[in-house]
């Protein structure tokens, strides 16, 4: 699982990357998301990985070790929360500079004008 | 009057918050009840800040053992859950956030309040983010404070509207998220290391670290930093913010003036915490960027033809200086440098002032900027029938005689502060720079290299920063072709006055408040008091 996870966070992040450095803004936005996916599993997967374990004891204590780490799991959770926020109003900034500058490109011109 | 202030902490984060709420509520031409709300946050902030300097002091002991106040957010102690730190150098940074604060939200009255929408909230809310971050102690927290601000200064660099503006700030959201994920991996792998995300636990567990897992909390530690020098303006993640600071509205620039030094704030905490044996952080690593950022400043500031993009680049120039200062690893350098960081933030705040008021002085025809650039964005919201529309010369309140004199005045103040002429506080920060940059190798293991190359970048930025500003202020005031006299109004005019005042008193008064330098950077030398307070708290029984 753990070679599974990597790849899969290996995989966003230079996809991302990527496409964080090409010029359309579309790209761009896609890119950071491809970004933020690969920073929350890597978040998630700070807590170590393990399948069926419960992140929060219930009535009857239990040995620590076979629950979760709950800490990461919230962090994912505001990660996302913020994430999401700033990347929603990433888009209205770039719809914004696309219908002033009429040009998709990040600089607001192509590069050979 | 104890119990009340035992919550004293919370206070620069509630206050913020609660204003921007409520001035939420009140719709956009009730600006007068909006504005009280506003001054009347931002004053308590000043006099909260001002109290816990003085808590923090030396004179007032009984309060904070050892000048560092902890509160424990629902009594929820360290290191489970989330608390807020006062010490002297959090005190510090509040107060000049408060200061400087206070005389954005009045010089921002004068009309610059008016050409957007939710202006007043979007920098409670930003004050909110600067002091949530330099307040708290925990470093997910810190991450959270940090999108608050950064979410605010979004909003707050695209006030205004425009083409230039939406397309800086398309660049400035684009960094700033990219940092915000540097932020999380790095905060993501000092927890998966060590297994905490409280700060004075970070640093008691990080001497204890088995020597198999130094490398990875290293790389934590230096992925985190990143996201902090991207804030912090160093080289090379710095090509953002000479193009971002210079199109902003000149109040939204003088607000930024300070975001940028959470950044260098926030590699101070670090380097604090994390490097307890007294080795420089990130082994000349800081250092280096330090000399790029410096040098990129200089040039920059030669090369800058619009006053609001050359004060951008003394910003470079002066967070070059403080992360130079910082990368020395000698902590007789902290002081001066937080001298200097006050007198820096508080002349580049003015300064970006200035350069807003002078640039009505430029012919009518240069002046209109993006015609009522207002219009698009009540439009965008929906917000109505924007307040009654003005142009650009009407100001309000009593315009003062003799705007020239007092802008030129103000010019020469401001020019002496940013290149550390006598008489004025920049002087002073930067004789203590250099006393501590020569002293340094002597004192402590700092090559010597390092301090000379400090000395002479601080000296040349002075000298360029002095030819650049001198050929910004004859172009500006001495040629008299086209230029027609702006009309100022006091409450436009008071907060520049009001800042150079604070830094002549930081001149006058440059004795007890090097001592109270001193005091910080002795804490920061030593988080053994820090790491006691924080952890050394009793955690509250929850009632059964």
């Amino acid at each position: 699982m753990e070679i599974i996870l990597a790849l899969a966070i290996g995989t966003l992040t230079s996809c991302g990357v990527w496409l964080l450095l090409r010029p359309r803004t579309f790209q761009v936005i896609i890119g950071l998301a491809l970004l933020s996916y690969a920073v929350n599993l890597f978040i998630f997967s700070t807590g170590r990985l393990r399948i069926d374990r419960p992140p929060v004891a219930g009535e009857n204590p239990v040995d620590v070790m076979q629950l979760a780490d709950p800490v990461p799991q919230s962090l994912v959770l505001t990660a996302i929360v913020i994430g999401f926020a700033t990347t929603a109003l990433l888009l209205v900034v770039m719809l914004a500079a696309r219908g002033m500058t009429g040009t998709d490109h990040v600089d607001g011109q192509e590069r050979d004008e | 009057m104890n119990a009340f202030l035992h919550h004293l902490p919370i206070v620069p984060i509630a206050v913020p918050m609660g204003a921007a709420a409520i001035m939420l509520l009140f719709p956009e031409d009730r600006r007068g009840a909006r504005l009280s709300i506003a001054i009347g946050a931002s004053l308590i902030q000043l006099i909260v800040a001002f109290a816990m300097l003085v808590l923090t002091t030396d004179a007032v002991t009984s309060f904070w053992p050892e000048g560092i106040g902890v509160y424990a957010i629902g009594s929820w102690g360290a290191p489970f859950g989330i608390v807020l730190v006062v010490d002297r150098l959090t005190a510090l940074m509040l107060a000049l956030n408060a200061v400087l604060g206070l005389a954005v939200v009045v010089h921002s009255t004068a009309r610059w309040d008016r050409i957007g929408v939710h202006y007043q909230p979007l920098l409670q809310f930003l004050m909110l983010g600067l002091n949530g971050a330099f307040l708290t102690g925990d470093l997910f927290n810190l991450f959270v404070f940090f999108e608050i601000l950064l979410a605010a200064s979004y909003g707050l660099l695209l006030h205004g509207g425009g083409k230039t503006r939406v397309k800086m700030a398309l660049h400035f959201v684009v960094v700033n998220l990219v940092g915000a994920f540097a932020f999380l991996i790095g905060v993501a792998m000092l927890y998966s290391v060590l297994g905490t995300l409280n700060m004075a636990d970070i640093a008691a567990r990080w001497d204890t670290l088995p020597v198999a897992d130094r490398g990875l909390a290293g790389t934590g530690a230096a992925v985190l930093a990143i996201a902090f020098l991207i804030k912090a303006g160093s080289w090379p993640l710095n090509f953002w913010l000479p193009n971002t600071y210079s199109i902003a509205a000149a109040p939204v620039a003088a607000a930024f003036a300070n975001a940028t030094k959470v950044g260098i704030y926030a590699i101070l905490r670090l380097n604090s915490l994390v490097d307890t044996n007294g080795a420089s952080f990130g082994e000349g690593w800081l250092f280096g960027l330090a000399v790029s950022t410096m040098l990129f400043g200089i040039v920059g500031m030669l090369a800058a033809r619009q006053l609001s993009r050359l004060i951008a680049f003394t910003v470079v120039l002066s967070s070059g200086t403080l992360l130079g200062a910082a990368g020395m690893g000698s902590p007789s350098m902290v002081a001066p440098a937080l001298f200097y960081l006050v007198g820096s933030v508080m002349a580049s705040g003015a300064f970006f002032m200035l350069a807003g008021m002078t640039e009505r002085m430029r012919t009518a025809t240069a002046q209109a900027p993006d015609e009522d650039p207002g219009q698009a964005s009540y439009d965008a919201f929906a917000m109505g029938v924007p307040p009654v529309p003005r142009s650009a010369d009407e100001e309000v309140g009593i315009a003062i005689p003799a705007a020239m004199a007092f802008l030129g005045l103000a010019f020469v103040c401001c020019a002496l502060l940013v290149t550390g002429l006598p008489p004025l506080s920049g002087f002073v920060a930067k004789f203590a720079l250099v006393a501590a940059a020569i002293k340094a190798p002597d004192i402590s293991a700092t090559p010597a290299w390092q301090a000379w190359t400090l000395v002479t970048l601080v000296l040349v930025g002075g000298l360029a920063g002095l030819i650049a500003l001198a050929r910004a202020g004859m172009r500006l005031f001495w040629s008299v072709t086209d230029r027609n006299t702006p009309r100022l109004s006091v409450l436009e005019s008071a907060p520049l006055a009001f800042l150079i005042l604070v830094c002549l008193l930081l001149t006058a008064g440059a004795r007890p408040a090097m001592r109270y330098f001193e005091d910080a950077a002795r804490d920061l030398a030593q988080p053994r008091a820090y790491i006691h307070a924080v952890l050394g708290e009793p955690p509250v029984q929850a009632p059964r």
